[in-house]
């Protein structure tokens, strides 16, 4: 499935040898690759599918976690610690959006109430020491609309509502800004080592590199197989599906409602998002899988009838959009990074629903990794890191629809203008699909899903996605 | 925005330039308002009409037949001649108390304000996710809105084959606009046993050759990033009576709902049975600087009748700014708890009585809509008070008036209440 004017074939692979090559651009390939480029390194980003972020990344609850929950000591819960310091500075600096809601996890019995004083003691000992337990009295102040059955709570302030999707873009950017290559469309077949080098085939053809990160997400385990013979944890695709209400419901929705977790799964959240809409799920369901992301009725419905017991108000709050997603969980319950200097090779799997706040957290570990083996690619030379490049998609932000020769609005319901969709389609890190499209302009997810701004995309999409949007009239 | 030169002082700002719109701003400057706007998002006024590429409309307004583009110009340039002024490409992305609003076109955001604002911002098809369909989300699946205006305003078809979803009247202008962009439907399903259009309507899929299948639910849709078919599932079969059937799109027709959604997010009441804005017998929300008309009131009618509708409210506006502050008492219109199954909705959600006001009417029309065929009463009342009777037999869907004589007293507390007994 290529389109010959797809700006994406313009990309070629490098001649050179490569100092790393990253393999799957999901948002921990992404900050892995940007951890790589800003250290030095000679960086290639592949991704099988036609755009980056179109893996377990394209669809999650978008939440910063802070890993107070975390099993205390656990790998994942050091990524997440220092993913998440980092990142707020990152964001701060480079002007990515932050909801500071904070987050409550909701006790609605005696015995979830006895279960708080647990979370609030592991909260600690995770260094997350601003968790506070609410009695019902003061959860009711501070979280109006909660239902009746909400009897008290375990406050954590410091869990935040992030973009997920402008965020790995920003990664992404300052890679190709740092001399480093993308290639979409781009499936990693096999490779073999020669004398410290890799010699990778893939669809695209043959490259070399020093050292191969294996990023691959949901295909991380076979990943592994072609690289190393094998692979040391196993992907077990866990679909998580997900219902989005109005944008009326955030005004019973400021905060992240949390229920109590079991040991499988957080459980359905209800939550803002940064572009101003309510998420209610995700459902946790084992398949097989790995591209799987169906929705299903029963189980929207069934979303929907816990959101009613959560917050009653919202019963009758009109539903915008479904989607699905997938964690690459594996048969482990830690991430599985390890390194394998001999093989020039790091294994980054297994990172199921934390990806997104563990990812600045993962990239500097692995990049210490590198740096801790004498052998392998050391910096050449100290850099400045490039400002990062993203569009402004959260409500909060000076959204383009506000500011002088915006072309006017095409997708009244997400408030995209002209000039938003026009801009993502073009450049380095241009939209090559109608999904990537709206990752970067969030045009067609808002309530009518394109009854009035289908046909204007038709136009401008023109031979720039793979499927196209339509054809001509004969 | 900078080359329109507005009068700061609005009378009227109308959102929204389709029929129930233009039809207001037109009668408004013909009673001799100097300063009627009417903000349009779309980049050409006319509404959904302008992309309904085939007959019939026009028949009450024009007193003959004419294809929507057609119908929708000739609405806009009686509107223009009126004196209206009409700013396109200008979306509406908030409202505030007291009648003043949030816009933004290529200049970037500003303000409005007018001493009354009339929302006109019409329907939309409910879409494939909020039906909760399950399956993957390819594209090519899409409401009947979005395919008319791909192909007549862009000429470009979105697939060869689809399914389309529904049997209400939008279903069969979708036929149509199938047939013109030389798309062939592969079936078209409806899940009851009789179609919701009237009978007659039926007749166009036989003569195009499409099947029609009553009884028959979509349970799945199949592909990942191109349609490749759908489940099909058969209500009347006793075994399993799922089965898939090829096609490379599919088209969700009607489930029509109010495009309310500045209301929603803004300050206005909404009308939980409508979905629209909650409002009384001259069109006044729970804001009384705001009036609503036309198909955001509630799902849904032809061009015609909010073109009709539309000059009401004008008169009703027009009336509300002559006569000035007055004391006003609202009650709710609500559904007897008992007679739910039965009725849908009524419209208005509440009347109005205003002692001092020389001009109001005193007689409106409820518009109801049932949920099920039947047969029998419908009876209004204010406590044991007795408004108004009337005896229906109708099928579900279909418009039913029922005119009554509005109470110059609503002193009781009590609200109205709206009940159906069986014949």
């Amino acid at each position: 499935m290529t389109s010959p004017q797809s700006s994406h074939q313009l990309q070629t692979l490098p001649d050179s040898t490569q100092d790393i090559v990253v393999i799957g651009a999901g948002v921990v390939g992404c900050a892995v690759a940007r951890e790589c480029a800003l250290r030095g390194l000679k960086v290639t980003v592949l991704e099988k599918a036609v755009d980056f972020l179109d893996g377990a990344s394209k669809a999650n609850s978008a939440i910063l976690h802070t890993g107070f929950d975390a099993p205390p000591g656990s790998l994942e819960q050091r990524c997440i610690a220092s993913g998440y310091q980092q990142y707020l500075s990152y964001a701060e600096t480079v002007g990515l959006p932050i909801m500071r809601t904070g987050a409550s996890v909701i006790a609605r019995s005696e015995e979830q109430i006895s279960q708080l004083d647990g979370m609030q003691d592991k909260a600690r000992e995770n260094s997350v020491s601003d968790v506070q337990i609410l009695s019902r009295q003061t959860l009711n102040a501070k979280i109006p609309h909660l239902a009746a059955d909400s009897l008290a709570a375990l406050h954590v302030p410091g869990e935040f509502v992030i973009d997920p999707w402008t965020t790995p873009y920003a990664y992404l950017s300052q890679v190709l800004q740092s001399g480093g290559t993308l290639m979409r469309d781009c499936e990693l077949t096999g490779g073999t080592l020669n004398g410290g080098i890799w010699q990778l085939e893939t669809s695209c053809g043959t490259m070399t590199c020093r050292l191969a990160i294996n990023c691959a997400g949901l295909y991380g385990d076979q990943v592994s197989q072609h690289l190393t013979g094998k692979s040391r944890y196993q992907i077990k695709p866990r679909k998580g599906q997900f219902v989005v209400l109005d944008k009326a419901a955030t005004k019973q929705v400021k905060t992240i409602l949390l229920p109590i977790p079991n040991e499988r799964t957080k459980g359905v959240v209800v939550c803002p998002t940064i572009f101003g809409n309510v998420l209610v799920g995700p459902t946790a369901e084992e398949q097989q899988s790995r591209s799987n992301t169906k929705t299903d009725r029963t189980t929207l419905e069934s979303l929907k009838a816990q959101l009613k017991k959560i917050v009653p108000d919202l019963a009758d709050t009109p539903v915008t959009a479904v989607y699905a997603g997938l964690r690459p969980a594996t048969d482990h319950s830690d991430f599985q990074i390890s390194c394998h200097s001999d093989q020039h090779f790091i294994d980054v799997g297994g990172i199921r629903s934390t990806g997104l706040s563990a990812a600045l957290g993962i990239a500097a570990y692995v990049a210490d990794q590198i740096e801790g083996r004498g052998h392998w690619p050391k910096p050449t030379k100290e850099i400045v890191p490039p400002a990062p490049t993203f569009p402004a998609l959260a409500e909060s932000a000076e959204r383009d629809w506000k500011k002088p020769g915006n072309g006017g609005i095409i997708c009244h319901c997400e408030q995209v203008t002209r000039r938003e969709i026009i801009d993502a389609l073009h450049g380095p890190l241009a939209a090559t699909s109608l999904a990537g499209l709206k990752r970067r302009t969030r045009v067609t997810m808002g309530r009518c899903q394109g009854f009035y701004c289908h046909a204007e995309l038709c136009e401008l999409t023109k031979g720039k996605l793979t499927p196209a949007m339509s054809s001509s009239i004969p | 925005m900078g080359a329109l030169n507005i009068t700061p002082d609005l009378d009227v700002i109308v959102i929204g330039a389709g029929p129930s719109g233009l039809s207001a701003a037109t009668k408004l400057a013909r009673m001799g308002m100097q300063n009627i706007l009417v903000v349009e998002r779309e980049l050409e006024a006319g509404g959904i009409p302008r992309h309904c590429g085939h007959p019939p409309f026009g028949m009450r307004e024009f007193y003959r037949v004419h294809s929507g583009p057609r119908y929708a110009n000739k609405l806009v340039r009686r509107a223009m001649d009126a004196g209206v002024n009409i700013m396109t490409g200008t979306s509406v992305i908030a409202i505030h108390p007291n009648g003043s609003l949030t816009a933004s076109d290529d200049s970037g955001a500003f303000q409005l304000e007018a001493k009354r604002i009339l929302l006109t911002t019409g329907v939309r098809e409910t879409p494939r996710s909020a039906r909760f369909i399950s399956g993957m989300r390819p594209g090519s699946v899409m409401t009947t809105g979005a395919l008319q205006s791909t192909v007549y305003l862009k000429n470009q078809r979105p697939f060869k084959n689809p399914v389309i979803v529904g049997t209400e009247l939008v279903a069969f202008s979708a036929l149509l606009t199938c047939r013109y962009a030389g798309i062939r439907p592969v079936a078209m399903i409806e899940d009851q046993h009789r179609i919701t259009a009237r009978k007659g309507s039926g007749v166009l899929p036989r003569l195009l050759g499409i099947p029609l299948r009553h009884n028959t639910t979509i349970k799945k849709i199949i592909g990942e990033h191109q349609v490749s078919g759908v489940e099909l599932c058969s209500g009347n079969s006793d075994k399993d009576g799922s089965e898939q059937i090829a096609c490379d799109g599919v088209i969700f027709t009607g489930q029509f709902v109010p495009e309310a959604s500045l209301c929603r997010s803004g300050h206005l009441d909404i009308d939980a049975l409508t979905a629209g804005p909650l409002v009384d017998q001259s069109g006044r929300c729970s804001d009384p600087a705001y009036f609503a008309t036309g198909n955001l009131l509630r799902p849904v009618e032809t061009a015609g009748w909010c073109w009709q509708e539309g000059k009401q409210v004008a008169a009703a506006i027009f009336n509300d700014l002559k006569q000035g502050e007055i004391n006003r008492t609202s009650r709710r219109i609500i559904i007897d708890q008992n007679s739910t199954a039965q009725i849908k909705y009524v419209m208005p959600g509440c009347l109005s009585v205003e002692p001092g006001n020389t001009l109001a009417t005193h007689s409106t029309t409820l518009q109801i809509r049932l949920n099920t065929a039947v047969k029998g009463t419908l009876e209004l009342k204010q406590g044991s008070r007795k408004i108004a009777s009337q005896a229906i037999s109708s099928l579900p869907e279909r418009r039913i008036l029922m005119p009554i004589e509005i109470p110059t007293e609503l002193d009781t507390s009590d609200q109205l209440s709206l009940s159906f007994k069986p014949a």
